[in-house]
């Protein structure tokens, strides 16, 4: 029953409504306490390369690790009902193994860039294969066995680069990290673009899409349609893997370190966070992708709002949750229900005032 | 006559995004009454109970009970005014006891300590005559006790108004019996009870009066003895009055010579002992036995649904292995789950997802089928099949149970699968989709598919298969055909040898 008044409102009103009239609330409101807020400026860095600069800018750039885990852990949630914790302390295990790479390396050049990401990859795709069987063949609760990687995931970290945390320095590292010489838009931006992409290419040349949401929705029927469950479940702590080593090495791109204690620190829970903002149910089934990408940024912005607003970093994260209950209330299925039936009325009252018209 | 009246609804409307689901519609309840509501899947007989019960707010229209006039704003207002409800799919937690399931939510049930409301649980179990403990877990009780225990549960909350909503359609016969005297029962007290179901027959054994509704408006309110049986089928379904008896005449003889399609030696799984099975191209057989006879178990073993122990497995005479259900499917072989709503529909999913499921997996991870493939299956089957449904994206869950069913009957039809299993097709549908799916059953064989059909009714099993398979206490126990196919044959069959009255 409760099922069907959401779906009735879902058909009047679509899952991005929320994020995006967040996001239009965020940018109203900022223009109008700063006008040139959003202003976008072109300067040149210190490398002496054009490039875009201003708010606006620094938001988008900003939430880009949040954003590449954000859509990983729509995959995650989707299918197996629950969340991944572990993704900043895999992130940190694939920073720490990136590095490693780099630094074993005589000379830091192109093809050990690749090759050092390959194997960040790997590891990460490792330790999300850890989780999935957790989760998939031994039916752990989602959060409880991933509670295991994020205990012990810096400490990894740690041992991987022998408790040290090693600087590179070069201009590719520097270019993943800020700008490409010659493209005025920082690439980790590009990097979300590609990110984006590939899981649109995913879901146009595999089945994925529906499997995960048969499984989310109703395991039972799924397995008797002939989906392996297990399978897919594991598959999406995979995939988030590569998501996780993605985000770890833009992370370290961009300082040009590994620091395994304060590397992508907290970022689990403004994934988790990102993953509902964008409208998708925690607890597994339909999903929208481009819903926790907008939950990423809708995050980002709010962050850059407050400390733009010189609100104290300390202070921040508490304006920030006062923020986020509201969204989250306002897209709870409670208030989505009421105002659904709102809305049932309004349409009715117009059907009946066009009737009476005619 | 008036002063006997407890609850009246008149000229309910309640409307649909698209669909005005109830117009006008008129019901009374006397008080002592059983009153049967009758009509076809979307005739909106859910939809007035929905509203009765506070689950939807009626757009128009008005509701007295006891003379008062009255409105109810949610199932637990419904409930404290003294309408109950027992819904055709259970929606109790199998995961508590007996004893808490009954008494979970209730203001009197709140601060009752656990050795106390187990001992009044006990009480009314007995006096019920349910065979079920306080303290056992609900989930470990059968599903036809585990729908009385709702019903006791709604019988002792001091309701005016029972509304038992398809209440027989997992109970044996036996288990009808003992509701009915309940009803019965109940009904001397000068309880109103309100039954919707699809068994012809009960209605004309427990039910006093009728009223029908056809596409969301009233057809007409009927005493029970003055209505023929026949006359009420026409009045719900509104045509095809003849089909219903005229549907089949069983070819009988020929399907000998056909070769054998499907055979299963000493198969069992986790759940079915040891049995044998075969079907023929183009035959319709069917399991009959008593709920919890192991019929169901044993085609979700040739299904692989079930973790399959021992036996051996022939398609055309050929080995093959099946372990999960996957392997069933690439054989050729398709199964409609008995319990939709577990087994069967992914809810939140639009028709066209749901329908095109089974292909896609078939068709594999790395070949999904397009879009406008499969909007082309999706709008081709909606319409082979009259689904009614407000459009192919619409979610499954909200459409009704018949339609429900045909979304899913749709999906393993594009399979085009060589067999087809299905497990209580019909359960929990309405007259018009029954025929419907019958007459789809025999339309397969008549194409060659061999169809295994299980139903509770043994009538509808009766009209569809040339040979039944007839199971008791987990183990087949005969096999019928030709002559012996006929009602008091399948009866005495599944009785057995012991003495019967």
């Amino acid at each position: 029953m409760k099922k069907n008044t959401k779906s009735f409102f879902q058909g009047g009103l679509g899952q991005l409504t929320i994020p995006l009239i967040a996001i239009a609330l965020l940018v109203l409101f900022n223009l109008i306490r700063d006008p040139g807020f959003f202003e976008i400026g072109i300067t040149h860095n210190n490398d002496g390369n054009i490039v875009l600069a201003g708010n606006l800018i620094s938001i988008i750039n900003g939430a880009s690790e949040l954003a590449i885990l954000a859509m990983g852990m729509t995959l995650v949630t989707a299918a197996c009902g629950g969340q991944d914790i572990s993704v900043g302390a895999a992130a940190a295990i694939a920073g720490s193994t990136f590095v490693k790479i780099l630094k074993s390396a005589p000379e830091i050049n192109g093809g050990i860039v690749v090759l050092a990401f390959l194997c960040a990859c790997i590891v990460a795709m490792l330790f999300g294969a850890f989780n999935g069987t957790l989760v998939a063949v031994f039916k752990i609760q989602p959060m409880i066995a991933t509670l295991i990687l994020y205990t012990c995931g810096r400490s990894i970290a740690y041992w991987i680069n022998g408790g040290a945390t090693p600087t590179i320095s070069s201009p590719i590292i520097s270019a993943l990290g800020s700008f490409i010489p010659g493209i005025p838009v920082p690439t980790p931006v590009l990097i979300v673009v590609c990110v984006t992409i590939l899981f649109k290419l995913l879901f146009h040349f595999t089945s994925l899409e529906i499997f995960t949401q048969s499984v989310g929705i109703n395991q039972s029927a799924a397995r008797l349609n002939g989906i392996n469950a297990t399978f897919i479940k594991l598959l999406s702590f995979i995939i988030l893997g590569v998501c996780v080593a993605i985000a770890g090495s833009i992370g370290v791109s961009r300082l040009g370190l590994i620091n395994h204690e304060t590397l992508l620190i907290d970022v689990e829970m403004d994934t988790i966070l990102a993953v509902a903002i964008g409208g998708n149910s925690l607890g597994g089934g339909k999903f929208k992708i481009s819903g926790s990408i907008i939950g990423a940024y809708v995050i980002q912005m709010l962050t850059t709002t407050l400390y733009a607003m010189k609100v104290s970093s300390t202070d921040v994260k508490a304006y920030k949750a006062i923020v986020i209950v509201l969204l989250v209330v306002i897209g709870s299925p409670v208030i989505k229900a009421k105002f659904g039936k709102l809305m049932e009325k309004v349409r009715g009252r117009m059907q009946e005032s066009a009737a009476k018209g005619a | 006559m008036q002063d006997n009246t407890l609850l009246q609804m008149r000229h309910i409307e309640k409307r649909f995004p698209g669909v005005l689901a109830l117009n006008g519609v008129d019901f009374t309840l006397r008080k002592g009454e059983i009153h049967a509501l009758m009509g076809e899947n979307g005739a909106g007989k859910s939809t007035l109970i929905k509203v009765l019960t506070g689950v939807y707010q009626m757009d128009g229209g008005q509701i007295t009970l006891d003379g008062k006039s009255i409105t109810i704003h949610s199932p637990q207002d419904a409930q404290s005014q003294g309408i109950s409800t027992v819904y055709q799919e259970i929606t109790l937690c199998p995961n508590l006891t007996v004893a808490e399931n009954m008494f979970i939510g209730r203001e009197d049930g709140a601060w009752v300590r656990h050795k106390l409301y187990e001992k009044r649980a006990d009480e009314i179990l007995a006096k019920l005559g349910i065979p079920a403990r306080s303290s056992q877990q609900l989930g470990d009780c059968s599903l036809a006790v585990q729908q009385m225990v709702a019903i006791a549960r709604a019988v002792d909350q001091k309701c005016k108004v029972l509304i038992l909503d398809e209440p027989t359609s997992s109970l044996d016969d036996k288990e009808v019996k003992m509701l009915f005297d309940l009803m019965r029962n109940l009904k001397s007290q000068g309880v109103g009870i309100i039954f919707v179901t699809h068994f012809l027959e009960q209605v004309y054994e427990v039910s006093d009066r009728i009223t029908v509704l056809r596409n969301g408006e009233l057809v007409g309110e009927y005493l029970t003895e003055q209505l023929p049986q026949v006359e009420l089928v026409a009045k719900m379904i509104g045509k095809e009055l003849d089909e219903l008896s005229s549907l089949k005449e069983a070819p009988e003889g020929e399907e000998e010579e056909k070769e054998v399609f499907y055979e299963a030696k000493n198969l069992s799984s986790s759940d079915a002992m040891p049995f044998n099975f075969s079907i023929r191209k183009g035959e319709v057989n069917g399991f009959t036995g008593l709920l919890g006879s192991g019929r169901s178990e044993c085609v979700r073993a040739i299904f692989g649904a079930d973790k399959v122990t021992g036996g051996s497995t022939f398609i055309k005479g050929k080995q093959i292995s099946v372990t999960r259900p996957i392997d069933a499917m690439k054989s050729g072989i398709g199964y409609l789950a008995e319990d939709r709503k577990r087994d069967g529909i992914i809810a939140e999913l639009s028709v066209r997802e749901n329908i095109i499921l089974a292909l896609q997996v078939m068709n594999g991870f790395f070949k999904p089928i397009s879009r406008s493939e499969s909007e082309a299956f999706a709008d081709e089957y909606i319409k082979v099949l009259n689904i009614k449904t407000a459009s192919k994206e619409t979610p499954v869950g909200s459409l009704s149970g018949g339609n429900q069913q045909k979304v899913i009957l749709a999906r393993w039809l594009l399979t085009h699968p060589d067999y087809l299993i299905l497990d209580e097709p019909t359960r929990g549908i309405d007259v018009g989709t029954k025929l419907e799916i019958q007459k789809l059953v025999l339309k397969l064989a008549e194409d060659g598919v061999s169809v295994t059909f299980i139903s509770s009714e043994v009538e509808e099993m009766l009209r569809t298969c040339s040979r039944l398979i007839v199971m008791r206490d987990r183990h087949v126990v005969g096999e019928l055909k030709g002559q012996d196919l006929n009602q008091e044959q399948v009866m005495k069959t599944i009785a057995g040898g012991e003495a019967q009255g």
